[in-house]
């Protein structure tokens, strides 16, 4: 007898949780939790967060105190899973339906794929949501999928130049480069004058798809259902990548721990330019060239012959569907994404809120970085957000390293690139 | 054990010329030393839970067209139906007439062979010189071993660092002797190389402890016997120790071929695999297949199957030969 009351308690916790969420479950059109305060709610709550964790995550931290504060009858498990795990690591454990978060910050290409395979909880309707319509529309495009809500949005990003005004400078270039051709010759002045690199490379796909929209090109066409990835534009984009590294603007990168790399290189001041977002800021001021912030220049990709356009990343929260706490989880998640903790992380590392209403804020108003990267977010590209997109990037990521390494030319690069696609989408032409 | 060995003996010797008079030997067995069939259950039931089951399991799963997305299951409000089928031999097929199998496989003999055999060396000539009366013998024992006592992954990640391409230590010394330093992890040739040399630097120290005991169990009689024939250091070496050793050799490669064959952490944290998939072993490419995007159940079971029964008949063969030889060295 004794054993079964444990689990006699537990079932009683679960039948007032269920009690307390009012149907939020799956009844899309009662948002009615009015029966209930729901600072009374009780539970805990886990979250996966996946910021870094010496530069980011102390600022999510003080915002989970001031939850627990507001929500007393709340406790929130804060658990930091590297970005380059968490995405692995969801899909194991929501799969064997054990060990799984009940919230977990999600990546925007991650969220129509593990709402696509029955993990995440749909949120239409739900506590979770407040004022939707007060979203950008780009990261909002990220949550939906089938036409339902599956994550809110968190924070968004895009990719910008980052460089170091001094170097910049003493190359005879007051300006930032606004094409892909001044950036080659910003670069090679800087090699020349200062001795330092020019634009350090990240080996990575993300960072390869400015070139790519620069020069027109895309790697899916979704309305047509056609993998694009192989186009003249693309062919162009890499052939200007290639070039860049074989002119000396951007010295060879290395593939591996390239993105660490090209990081220690701008914040020692060995190379002036980099391609980054928002995220990397407040790692960036740790650095000895940056303890003057005004040192740090922030400007717009360079264009290609085509436009100037960076993609939309960010990240989501989403609940896990076998959550035991979701009615807990609506409440961490609505009050994460709230104008006021949009802007108040904004306020202390930079990101950008995703809530339109934030940055109006004067807190975030005043934030430079945040001023610069805004008007950068209504060029942005949004990505198709298909289930499989979080797939796109393996195969060109393999890519990109076999063309840093001179083994294959951009056109054939881009061939094997395409071939890889149509295996993972077969029904695309 | 021991009371399955006394089983094995006795089943041995009862058939001797009764085998007519009283048929069923093995209910007679069961008859006689129930006892100890009753001892074996719980562990054979244990084995067939833990080993029998998953396998089996993943034996038919090779057999369908599961993934991810098409495995059935319930979370919370979402149901997803089952809606994979039985596909025969197909993943099979696909694997085996694809080019990326036969060029993983290439890779994979080459990087078992190339580890196995610096293992074996580098660790026999260390448990030679170990063996000698020296100062300092424990000192320098407990230094060679450990490389072993590290974690995989810790090593895996020291040698990463010391292998980077602009803060490496390995290019900063190039560097200091005034060498242009080389992009290790990033080139395929000398990437290979390098998760060659990791390899190589954390199965040493198993093979020498092995050797070294095998090398204290050769009695020193032989040794001095050997030397008042006037038999040199090489003749010593080929005609007592390593038939003395024998035994221990024959098992301890046999375990470094599994084991470097099937050795995951290195080549998934060293180098990812990269560049492009260069370095990838066909473990971590059937890893590749199950954990990445929407996982592909059938296909990495299919490739799991493959490698295993590669290794049962590597394993079959090399100890068919050694038998057949009887003295292999």
């Amino acid at each position: 007898m004794r054993r079964l009351l444990p689990a006699a308690t537990v079932l009683a916790g679960l039948t007032l949780a269920v009690a307390a969420c009012g149907g939020g479950g799956g009844a899309p059109a009662s948002p009615a939790p009015s029966a209930a305060d729901p600072t009374k709610i009780t539970g805990e709550v886990t979250w996966w967060d996946t910021t870094r964790p010496d530069s980011e995550g102390p600022a999510f931290q003080a915002l989970i105190k001031e939850f627990e504060t507001a929500y007393p009858g709340i406790k929130v498990k804060y658990v930091n899973v590297p970005s380059d795990q968490a995405q692995n690591q969801f899909q194991t454990a929501a799969q064997a339906g054990s060990g799984a978060p009940d919230v977990i910050r999600s990546e925007v290409a991650w969220t129509s794929q593990f709402a696509s395979l029955g993990y995440l909880q749909p949120l239409d309707g739900t506590r979770a949501v407040d004022k939707p319509d007060d979203f950008l529309p780009g990261p909002l495009s990220s949550t939906k999928y089938n036409g339902k809500t599956y994550a809110v949005p968190q924070v968004t990003d895009t990719l910008a130049l980052i460089y170091n005004k001094r170097l910049l400078k003493e190359a005879g270039h007051e300006e930032p480069p606004k094409t892909v051709a001044e950036l080659k010759q910003t670069a090679l002045d800087v090699k020349a004058k200062t001795g330092a690199a020019g634009l350090a490379l990240n080996v990575d796909s993300y960072f390869l798809l400015p070139f790519m929209y620069g020069e027109g090109g895309d790697l899916l066409d979704v309305q047509n259902k056609k993998i694009v990835v192989d186009s003249p534009a693309n062919v162009k984009a890499m052939q200007t990548v290639a070039d860049l590294i074989s002119s000396g603007a951007a010295p060879k990168p290395a593939t591996t721990d390239s993105y660490a790399n090209a990081m220690t290189a701008l914040k020692d001041g060995k190379a002036a330019m980099i391609y980054n977002g928002p995220w990397a800021l407040s790692e960036i001021y740790q650095g000895k060239e940056f303890k003057d912030k005004q040192n740090l220049g922030i400007a717009p990709v360079p264009a290609g012959s085509v436009k100037a356009a960076a993609p939309t990343g960010g990240w989501n929260l989403a609940i896990y569907a076998g959550s035991r706490n979701i009615p807990a989880a609506y409440e961490f998640v609505r009050f994460m994404t709230t104008q006021k903790a949009q802007a108040d992380i904004a306020k202390k590392i930079s990101l950008l809120p995703t809530r339109a209403s934030a940055y109006s804020d004067p807190a975030v108003q005043g934030n430079r970085d945040v001023a610069v990267f805004q008007p950068i977010m209504d060029t942005a590209v949004p990505r198709p957000w298909i289930p499989e997109g979080g797939q796109l990037f393996q195969p060109l990521l393999e890519g990109y390293q076999d063309l840093v390494g001179g083994k294959s030319p951009p056109a054939d690069m881009l061939k094997k690139v395409s071939d890889q696609y149509h295996g993972i989408m077969k029904d695309w032409s | 054990m021991t009371v399955s060995t006394g089983n094995a003996t006795a089943a041995r010797q009862e058939p001797r010329g009764r085998r007519r008079e009283r048929p069923g030997r093995l209910r007679r067995s069961f008859g006689a030393h129930w006892y100890a069939w009753a001892m074996v259950a719980p562990v054979l039931a244990v084995m067939l839970v833990l080993i029998g089951w998953p396998l089996a399991r993943g034996v038919y799963l090779s057999l369908t067209d599961a993934t991810e997305a098409n495995i059935g299951r319930t979370i919370g409000v979402n149901v997803i139906p089952s809606t994979y089928e039985f596909v025969g031999l197909d993943n099979y097929l696909q694997i085996l007439t694809s080019a990326v199998f036969w060029d993983k496989l290439l890779w994979t003999v080459i990087w078992t062979v190339v580890c196995v055999a610096a293992h074996y060396g580098i660790g026999l000539a260390l448990a030679v010189m170990l063996n000698r009366r020296m100062r300092l013998r424990s000192l320098y024992r407990v230094l060679l071993i450990l490389p072993w006592a590290v974690p995989a992954f810790v090593a895996a990640f020291i040698w990463r660092y010391l292998y980077n391409s602009d803060y490496g230590v390995i290019n900063g010394m190039l560097k200091l002797a005034g060498l242009a330093p080389v992009g290790w992890l990033d080139d395929p040739t000398t990437a290979k190389a390098a998760v060659i040399a990791v390899n190589v630097w954390i199965g040493v120290p198993f093979m020498m402890v092995a050797l070294l005991g095998g090398l204290q169990s050769i009695p020193s009689e032989l040794y001095e016997a050997a030397e008042v024939d006037g038999a040199g250091p090489w003749q010593r070496f080929r005609a007592i120790t390593l038939p003395g050793l024998r035994r221990v050799s024959s098992t301890v490669i046999l375990l470094g071929t599994i084991w470097t064959f099937n050795m995951f952490p290195i080549i998934f944290l060293v180098t990812r695999g990269g560049p492009g998939s260069e370095t990838e072993i066909l473990v971590t490419y059937a890893f590749r297949e199950a954990f990445t995007g929407v996982r592909n159940y059938s296909g990495s079971a299919a490739w799991g199957v493959i490698i295993l029964l590669m290794l049962v008949v590597l394993a079959v063969g090399y100890r068919r030969t050694l038998r057949a030889q009887g003295d292999p060295w």
